[in-house]
C-alpha cells in the first residue's frame, strides 16, 4: 500500500518539477499514439464508410477479417512488423528498425482495424432511407458521405478512443519495433516494463500514474467533442 | 392497361409535362416490381400514386428522383432526358423529397431545414432568410433551436417538409408523408400542406395507401399495383369509373356484382343479377358478362312502408344482415337477392330505426352504377 | 462544424510539429545496433556509458538488452553491429563459426547464489558452487532459472552439469524466461533461490528480501566481451561503427569509468574492468 503513494508521490513530483526524462518519455508517446491514431481515423474511417455502404460479393468476408483484425495481438503485430524492417528483411533497406517511427507504423496496424471495424458497425446502424434523403435533398456524393460521417459521429469518435486506447497501452510491439531505446524510443508502456523489470516499483508506478493522467485527458477532449449537443 | 397513362395532359395544352418517364421496368430476383410504359406529370399539377403495400409506389417514385440507377427506363426533366441533355447532378438540385420517417439530422431545426441550401452552398444570409420564411410557413417558427431529437411525430414531420420546400424545387416528391402521423396530427398537417401547395403551385408527386387522402389532395390520381398503373385520372373519374375490379374495391366500391346483359337499347342496358334486373348506362351487348360497381354513398334506404315517391330505377327491397359503425357513419350491408352496400348517416339510423333483421327498400340511380367488363 | 475543422486543423499542426523534429534521426551511417544483455541495462552501466560514446564520436548507439542468447543470434543474422556479451563458451563458437571477429576483454563481475535468509538448504558460506547447487536439489528448494539462453541461464546450465545433477522436468525448478532483475522479484516473492551477477542484485538489493548465500567459486566469475559482427557475412553491418565502440569499451577512460560504477550509490562497484588481460588471468 504505502508503495502506491510513494508511486504517486513520485509521480507528482516528477511531473511538477518537469523531470526532463519523463517529459521526453511522455511526449514521445503522446507523438507516436497520436500520430498512430491520427493516421488509423483516417484509413479507418474512409476504408469503413466505403465498406459499409457499398454491397460487392465477399462483402461479408471482408467485414469478418475487420473484425479479427480489431482483436489482432499487438505483440504479433510486432514481430510481424520487426521481420519485415530487419536489416536484411524486405523493407531493411529502409532502415526504420529501433526508431519511432516504425513504433507508429505498427501502432497504426494496430489501431487501424479497431477503428474500421467500428466504422462499419457505426454506418450500417444508419437508417437505410438516410442515404436517399440526404441525396434528395442535392447533396454530391461527397456531400452524402460526410454527412453520414457527421450523423454516426457519436460511435465514430467512440472508434477514435477505441483505436487509441489500443495503442497508447500498447507495449509489445513498442518494444520489439522501437528497442525501447533511452531518449529515442523509449515511451510510458515500455519504460513502466523496464522499471519493474529493474525492480524500481515508485517509479514504474508514478510512470503508470503519468500513462493513465494522459489517457483520461485525451479520452476527455475526445468525449467532450463527441458529447456536444448542437444548439447553439 | 398502361394506355390509359399516355392520356391528355391536366388543362395546360400541348406544354411539354414537366417529368415524363418511359420504360420504367424494376426487377429483384426475378419479379417484376416495377413495369410502366409511360407516365406523364404536367407542370403545377398534384400527382397521388395510391395503392396497397407493395404496390411499387416507393419503387417508382425512387425513380423518378434518379435516387438509384438500378432501374431500366430513361427519364425525361422538362423534355431533356436526364443523364445525357441534364445532368443527373443538375436534375437532383431541382427536386426534392420527403419520406415516412422524418429522417432528420442530429442538429436544430434551423440546421435542418437549411441543409438542403448549405448542400448547394448557398449565402448564409440568404439561408437565414430562406429557413426562417419556411419555419413560418410550416407554423414550426417557434422550434428554430430546438434539438431534431426532441421533436414530436408531427413536429419532425414539418421540419422535413420545410426543409424540402426551402429548396424551392421544381418537383417535390413526398412517400407516404402522413402515414405516421396519428390521425388529429395528420388532419392539421395536411390541411397546411394543402394549403400551402395551394398557394406555391409546386408541381407534386406523393405516394399514399390512403384514398382519402389521395381524394383530397390531388389534381389527378394513379392506382398502382403489382408494379404497374391500372389506372390514371382525375379523381372522380377513378372514384365513379375504376378500370377494373381492383381498382374499383381499392377506390371503395363496396358493391361489386357478376352479371350478364339482358337488353340494350340506347346507350341504357339491363342487366340481370341473381335474378333481379338493374338498369345501367352502357353499351354492352346483350349476352354480354359484365361487372357493375355501385358506390355505397349512392345507395339510399327507405323504409317500405314510407311510400315516398323513390325517383331511382332500380328499386330493391332487401333484409339488413349487418349493421357497422365507420366513425361517423354506418355501413349497411343488406341482402336484396344480391349482396348491396349503403352508407347512412346515424341520423337516418335512428330515424328509420334500423337494425339488423328489417327489411327495407334500397334504391340507387342508373347513372350511379358504373359498369365493367367481365375479364376472361 | 466549423469548431471540428478548426480542432482538426488545430490537430494536424501539432502534429506536423511533432513530426518533423521527432523524427530526424541521425543518418544511417552514424546508426550502430549494439545488441547486450539486460543485466548490463539494469545496472545502469550503459546509460552512463553511451552517452559519452556519443558525445565522444557522434554515432548514435541503439542499445537493444535482450539476453545473451538472443544478442547473438541477432550477430548471425546480421542484425546487430557489435555485441556486449557474457556467455563465454556460446561467444566462442559465434566466432569459431566467423559471425564474430575482435573479441575483445571487457570486464568482468562475479555470479552470486542468492536465496531467501531462511536458507532452508543450508547453503550460505559454501565455496564451491557445484557443492551449493547439489544441496539445494537435495533439499529440493524452489530454485528459479531465467530459461532465456542469457549468459546467466548458460552459467547456470553449466554449474548443474558440472555438479552433475538433474534438474530438468523437477517440480523445485522454475523457468521464468524474463530478464535478471524480473526473476529476482519473483525469486523474492516466492522464496526461491536462484544464480544472478552480482551487480543487478546490488542494483536491486533493497525492494528483495533475498541475500547472498554462495560465492567466490572461479566457476562464478561473469566476463563479458565486445565482439564486432563479421561484415563478410552481412554487408550491412556498420563497421567503422562497431569498431569504434568496441575500442571504446576497452580504452583507458571508459575503462576508468566501469572501475568506479556504482561506488557511490551501493558502496562497491559493480564491475572489474579488464581490457588487456587475458582471460585465464582472471581465473586466479
Amino acid at each position: 500500500m504505502e508503495l502506491i503513494f510513494e508511486g504517486i508521490k513520485r509521480a507528482f513530483i516528477l511531473l511538477f518539477t518537469f523531470d526532463p526524462e519523463v517529459m521526453g518519455i511522455t511526449l514521445l508517446s503522446i507523438k507516436v499514439s497520436g500520430v498512430a491514431t491520427f493516421v488509423s481515423l483516417l484509413i479507418g474511417i474512409s476504408v469503413g464508410t466505403a465498406v459499409a455502404l457499398s454491397t460487392f460479393p465477399g462483402k461479408k468476408i471482408v467485414v469478418s477479417l475487420i473484425n479479427t483484425g480489431m482483436g489482432l495481438p499487438p505483440v504479433v503485430v510486432g514481430l510481424f512488423v520487426s521481420i519485415f524492417l530487419w536489416r536484411n528483411g524486405p523493407l531493411g533497406f529502409l532502415g526504420i528498425l529501433y526508431t519511432p517511427l516504425a513504433m507508429i507504423i505498427a501502432q497504426t496496424i494496430i489501431a487501424t482495424p479497431i477503428v474500421m471495424g467500428i466504422t462499419v458497425a457505426a454506418m450500417q446502424q444508419l437508417p437505410k432511407k438516410l442515404r436517399l434523403q440526404i441525396l434528395a435533398l442535392g447533396a454530391s456524393r461527397v456531400q452524402m458521405v460526410w454527412t453520414l460521417i457527421k450523423e454516426a459521429r457519436l460511435p465514430l469518435l467512440a472508434a477514435v478512443m477505441a483505436g487509441f486506447g489500443g495503442v497508447i497501452s500498447e507495449i509489445g510491439a513498442s518494444i520489439m519495433v522501437g528497442g525501447n531505446i533511452k531518449g529515442y524510443s523509449r515511451v510510458l508502456t515500455t519504460a513502466t516494463v523496464m522499471e519493474t523489470g529493474k525492480g524500481n516499483f515508485e517509479v514504474a508506478i508514478a510512470l503508470s500514474i503519468i500513462l493513465l493522467l494522459l489517457a483520461y485527458t485525451i479520452n476527455l477532449i475526445l468525449t467532450n467533442i463527441q458529447q456536444r449537443e448542437r444548439p447553439r | 392497361m398502361n394506355s390509359s397513362c399516355a392520356q391528355s395532359l391536366h388543362g395546360t395544352g400541348e406544354t411539354t409535362p414537366v417529368l415524363e418517364g418511359r420504360g420504367l421496368r424494376v426487377a429483384r430476383s426475378g419479379f417484376s416490381i416495377l413495369d410502366i410504359d409511360t407516365i406523364l406529370i404536367a407542370e403545377g399539377e398534384v400527382l397521388s400514386l395510391v395503392g396497397p403495400n407493395g404496390a411499387g409506389k416507393t419503387t417508382l417514385l425512387v425513380a423518378l428522383c434518379m435516387l438509384t440507377k438500378s432501374f431500366q427506363g430513361s427519364i425525361f426533366f422538362k423534355g431533356k432526358k436526364i443523364g445525357e441533355e441534364v445532368s443527373i447532378d443538375t436534375y437532383r438540385r431541382k427536386i426534392a423529397m420527403v419520406f415516412q420517417e422524418a429522417l432528420l439530422f442530429n442538429t436544430t431545426v434551423f440546421e435542418n431545414v437549411a441543409s438542403g441550401l448549405n448542400f448547394r452552398k448557398v449565402k448564409k444570409s440568404k439561408i437565414r432568410h430562406i429557413v426562417d420564411e419556411n419555419l413560418e410557413r410550416f407554423g414550426i417558427a417557434h422550434l428554430k433551436d430546438r434539438s431534431a431529437r426532441t421533436l414530436s411525430g408531427g413536429e419532425a414531420q414539418r421540419v422535413s417538409l420545410a426543409r424540402a420546400f426551402a429548396l424551392n424545387p421544381d418537383i417535390l416528391f413526398l412517400d407516404e408523408p402522413f402515414s405516421a402521423l396519428d390521425q388529429p396530427t395528420r388532419e392539421s398537417l395536411i390541411s397546411d400542406f394543402e394549403a400551402i401547395i395551394g398557394e406555391s403551385r409546386t408541381t407534386t408527386i406523393f405516394a399514399t395507401h390512403d384514398r382519402m387522402e389521395a381524394l383530397r389532395l390531388s389534381d389527378r390520381v394513379a392506382v398502382m399495383d403489382g408494379g404497374k398503373i391500372l389506372q390514371m385520372g382525375y379523381p372522380e373519374e377513378v372514384m365513379n369509373h375504376p378500370a377494373d375490379e381492383f381498382v374499383a374495391s381499392f377506390v371503395g366500391v363496396e358493391t361489386i356484382l357478376k352479371g350478364k346483359v339482358l337488353e340494350a337499347k340506347e346507350g341504357e342496358i339491363v342487366v340481370s343479377i341473381g335474378g333481379h334486373k338493374i338498369e345501367a348506362l352502357g353499351n354492352d351487348p346483350p349476352g354480354e358478362h359484365i361487372i357493375l360497381c355501385i358506390r355505397p354513398e349512392n345507395v339510399t334506404l327507405s323504409s317500405s312502408s314510407s311510400g315516398a315517391q323513390i325517383s331511382a330505377r332500380n328499386v330493391f327491397p332487401g333484409v339488413i344482415e349487418k349493421i357497422t359503425l365507420l366513425g361517423l357513419h354506418y355501413r349497411v350491408d343488406m341482402d336484396c337477392g344480391f349482396p348491396l352496400v349503403a352508407y347512412v348517416t346515424k341520423h337516418s339510423l335512428e330515424n328509420m330505426s334500423l337494425n339488423a333483421g328489417k327489411t327495407i327498400e334500397a334504391s340507387f340511380k342508373a347513372t350511379a352504377v358504373h359498369v365493367l367488363k367481365a375479364k376472361g | 462544424m466549423k469548431r471540428i475543422t478548426c480542432t482538426l486543423a488545430l490537430a494536424l499542426v501539432f502534429l506536423g510539429f511533432c513530426v518533423i523534429p521527432g523524427f530526424s534521426a541521425p543518418p544511417t551511417e552514424k546508426n550502430i545496433i549494439l545488441a547486450t544483455t539486460t543485466s548490463t541495462q539494469d545496472t545502469g552501466l550503459l546509460d552512463v556509458l553511451i552517452p559519452v560514446f556519443e558525445k565522444k564520436t557522434g554515432h548514435f548507439v541503439k542499445t537493444i538488452a535482450v539476453g545473451s542468447g538472443q544478442a547473438m543470434t541477432m550477430g548471425e543474422r546480421g542484425e546487430a553491429d557489435v555485441l556486449l556479451v557474457h556467455s563465454p563458451e556460446a561467444e566462442q563458437k559465434f566466432v569459431a563459426a566467423d559471425y564474430g571477429v575482435n573479441r575483445k576483454l571487457v570486464m568482468h563481475n562475479d555470479y552470486v547464489i542468492v536465496g531467501p535468509a531462511a536458507d532452508p538448504a543450508k547453503i550460505k558460506g559454501i565455496k564451491s558452487a557445484r557443492e551449493a547447487f547439489k544441496k539445494i536439489a537435495a533439499s529440493t528448494s524452489p530454485f528459479l532459472s531465467r530459461g532465456d539462453n542469457s549468459g546467466t541461464h548458460a552459467k547456470e546450465k553449466s554449474i548443474w552439469k558440472a555438479a552433475n545433477i538433474k534438474y530438468e522436468g523437477e517440480k523445485w525448478y522454475q523457468e521464468t524466461g524474463l530478464g535478471m532483475g524480473q526473476t529476482l522479484n519473483v525469486a523474492s516473492e516466492k522464496k526461491a533461490y536462484t544464480l544472478t551477477d552480482r551487480g543487478t542484485y546490488l542494483a536491486l538489493k533493497k525492494n528483495l528480501g533475498l541475500e547472498i548465500l554462495a560465492e567466490g567459486d572461479a566457476m562464478l566469475l561473469n566476463i563479458y566481451h565486445v565482439i564486432e559482427v563479421n561484415p563478410s557475412k552481412w554487408p550491412k553491418v556498420n563497421v567503422p561503427g562497431a569498431k569504434a565502440f568496441a575500442d571504446f569499451m576497452v580504452s583507458r577512460e571508459t575503462q576508468a569509468i566501469i572501475k568506479t560504477f556504482g561506488v557511490e550509490k551501493f558502496g562497491a562497484p559493480l564491475f572489474f574492468p579488464d581490457a588487456g588481460k587475458k582471460d585465464e588471468d582472471l581465473r586466479k
